[in-house]
């Protein structure tokens, strides 16, 4: 029997990451982390997201805790996606979340408080082979979240448990359904918990001097002005003002200048990616020209590639066959199969 | 369990509880009715309001009884301002930065209703700085509140000093005071007899939740909050909770008796409670200066510590105590209290509140001086762990 402390975020997964671990046996407390008090507060961190999930660990009757972590979000989310933008990237928020705050603070805190191990409601799996850990995709494919998960090491998976990583996703909800957690049919949350999509313009004019510059084809032609170079990232197509002709994609964002190059969808494709900040689950690269699943998005379909590194933290991914470019600040996640090897973020 | 958290809530008093139960049994019927059921209510009902009045040092047509402390002082600020601006006295409103929120959420309404609102800094020992008061106070200005104990850090405010300066600067205004946190340790009568409003709540010294009472003086004027059926001289409408203030003037007159002895009893183990934490923590700093201190409160800071991981340490120890205040999901946030002492934030969020009351015990502190130095250093040696 362990100790273990779960991040409930008052949605069903991790409400039924709690309820197994207490069929399990072990000794469970739950946690919810209030991460933004902003005006936008529909996300995964809302009062009424932490009453749901006061609720459901009074229907198990766990004890049940809230961390205050909204200055440390701000600090370490919050701050550096509104300046990713400013720099022409596009940062995935929620993988800043997971190495910060869950993975990061949270976990301290849980090791810190004697606890075994900390729990999260995650799909993925973390698997134990020789002496190593490893952390596996989430037996529902479809719902997979090892992507944002890439940054976890040894250290990490060896004090973590995601319990729900087994099941699918209709499995979860069937538990909860019949275990009666009022969870059971909350709908996912799907934007970025501090903004959404819609009004991720606004949010970012809000904190950051817009950067307006030329919308132009490969060969430097001027075929618009825009007013935000945040609002632009790599195989976007909407928004462009080219109404004629073959579909236009934007293919750069060049953060010196502001400028928006476009191009055809075969201009989007591309043989390699650069990357950088890469961790390895193991704690050592792959071999040398291992073939890995290359993946570019939390729910895209993988490609096939190797890595060549010229530093211990960047190199090139050589892909097998094109791939849509990747804009710079997003996740690039390696696998073998189903084991996570590591990532890093594209160049 | 080791309950330190008397300044949330304390358990009733045996005398409180017994009686108020005939009033939640066979006494039940409504005391405004005209039969000989509501009137073995109303007589219990005017019984307490006259032993409330008594030890409240007021007339017994004096006393609202309340849904509680929060009631009260919503009802004491924002009833008191606009009834005050109505009759044409002016649009000033004064309260110190540090009162509980129930006065600082009435202020803001006031607000945003157009009334200017001056919120008045505390010095660091805890008390409000009677200069900048004196600067904030004018002509126009229809209402004070300066709370008589802090909920925080359990100063006792100089309250005869701040009636002093708003006679001189604001003769017009009525000053009114939150003395939720004070009864257990001072004789508000005297302490407060120069506020024109006062507010109390019954589960701060030993009687139910959900029952207060507001002193509101002849002739201060009251807009209600509430109304309807002109229950407690049309200022608090809806059936008044018989039970409640039964309980609460038990409570309080059990307090008043008591209050001599268990004082001296609390501060003895107060004292001995911080001694043995300031010798076994390295780095402990007392928030609030003790002298001016009501027996049962104990502040600290604990350097390298944050207050919301050593609460959940205590907890999983079997301790109860608690830091600044909560917001609606339950999250510590930073305390508005010591900042308007001019603490720093890292300072305030590594600053815990142990409160102790009428029922705390040696052996409670001696459980303590154990527990939570050792969570303390548990907590301090995994600093720096990745």
């Amino acid at each position: 029997m362990s100790d273990i402390l779960v991040a409930m975020s008052g949605g069903v997964d991790s409400s039924v990451a709690a309820a197994r671990l207490l069929a399990e046996g072990h000794s469970v407390t739950g946690v919810t982390l209030r991460l933004w008090g902003g005006e936008t507060d529909s996300g995964c961190c809302s009062v009424g997201d932490v009453e749901d999930a006061r609720r459901v660990a009074a229907q198990l009757g766990i004890p049940h805790y809230v961390f205050n972590l909204t200055d440390t979000f701000v600090d370490a989310v919050v701050d550096p996606y509104v300046a990713a933008h400013s720099d022409g990237l596009t940062p995935n928020p929620c993988v800043e979340c997971n190495r910060s705050i869950k993975f990061g603070v949270l976990f301290a805190r849980a090791r810190a408080l004697g606890f075994d191990k900390l729990a999260t409601g995650h799909h993925a799996r973390v698997t134990t082979r020789a002496g190593t850990w490893q952390l596996r995709r989430g037996a529902d494919y479809a719902k997979d979240q090892s992507y944002v998960l890439y940054m976890l090491n040894q250290t990490h998976l060896a004090r973590t448990r995601l319990p729900v990583g087994e099941m699918t996703k209709a499995e979860v909800r069937a538990e909860a359904a019949r275990m009666g957690l009022r969870t059971a049919d909350k709908p996912e949350s799907m934007d970025v918990c501090f903004v959404r999509r819609e009004d991720r313009g606004d949010f970012l004019a809000d904190r950051a001097p817009a950067r307006p510059g030329v919308i132009q084809e490969r060969d430097g032609t001027v075929v618009a002005q825009h007013t935000a170079m945040a609002g632009f990232t790599i195989g976007q197509r909407r928004g462009l003002g080219v109404a004629q002709g073959e579909p236009r994609y934007v293919i750069d964002v060049n953060p010196a200048t502001a400028a928006v190059t476009i191009g055809t969808r075969a201009d989007l494709l591309t043989n390699e990616l650069s990357i950088s900040g890469l961790t390895f689950v193991a704690g050592t690269a792959p071999p040398p020209n291992t073939v890995l699943e290359v993946q570019t998005r939390a729910h895209g379909v993988p490609g096939t590639g190797s890595l060549s590194r010229h530093s211990a933290a960047a190199g090139v991914i050589t892909l097998l066959n094109p791939m849509t470019r990747v804009a710079p600040g997003q996740v690039i996640a390696l696998y073998r199969d189903d084991e996570l090897v590591g990532g890093g973020i594209a160049q | 369990m080791l309950y330190l958290d008397y300044a949330a809530s304390t358990p009733m008093r045996a005398s409180a509880l017994a009686a108020m139960l005939p009033f939640l049994s066979d006494s039940f019927a409504n005391p405004s009715g005209g039969h000989a059921s509501a009137r073995v209510a109303k007589t219990a009902l005017e019984a307490a309001r006259e032993q409330v009045a008594a030890v409240l040092g007021a007339d017994s047509s004096e006393i609202i009884f309340t849904g509680g402390g929060t009631e009260s002082d919503n009802l004491a600020v924002e009833g008191a301002a606009r009834a005050a601006r109505a009759a044409g006295r002016g649009d000033g409103v004064v309260v110190g930065a540090f009162e509980h929120k129930a006065v600082l959420a009435a202020a803001d309404r006031l607000e945003r209703e157009g009334f200017r609102v001056t919120r008045v800094p505390a010095t660091r020992a805890g008390l409000i700085d009677l200069d900048a008061l004196a600067g904030a106070l004018d002509s126009q200005t229809v209402l004070v509140s300066v709370m008589l104990v802090n909920n925080e850090v359990g100063t006792i405010q100089p309250l005869d000093q701040v009636a002093r300066l708003v006679k001189e600067y604001a003769p017009g205004a009525r000053l009114h005071t939150d003395a939720v946190q004070a009864v257990p340790w001072i004789d508000v009568a005297i302490a407060a007899a120069t506020a024109d409003l006062i507010s109390i709540s019954a589960h701060k010294f030993g009687g139910p939740k959900g029952v207060g009472v507001l002193v509101a003086r002849r002739g201060v004027d009251l807009e209600p909050l509430i109304e309807g059926g002109g229950q407690e001289r049309g200022l608090r409408a809806g059936t008044v909770n018989v039970a409640g203030a039964v309980a609460l003037a038990s409570a309080l007159t059990t307090t008043e008796q008591n209050r001599a002895t268990e004082v001296a009893a609390v501060a003895l183990l107060r004292d001995r409670l911080m001694a043995g934490l300031t010798d076994r923590i390295e780095g402990l700093i007392e928030n609030g200066d003790r002298s001016v201190k009501v027996a049962g409160n104990a502040h600290v800071a604990i350097p390298g510590v944050e207050a919301e991981m050593l609460l959940l340490a205590l907890d999983r120890i079997g301790v109860c105590a608690a830091a600044g205040s909560s917001c609606a999901s339950g999250a510590t946030e930073p305390s508005h209290v010591l900042a308007a002492m001019g603490m720093s934030a890292v300072a305030a969020l590594s600053s815990i509140r142990l409160s102790l009351g009428f029922a705390s015990t040696a052996a409670d502190v001696d459980a303590a001086l154990v527990r939570i130095p050792t969570a303390v250093a548990q907590l301090r040696s995994s600093v720096g762990v990745k």
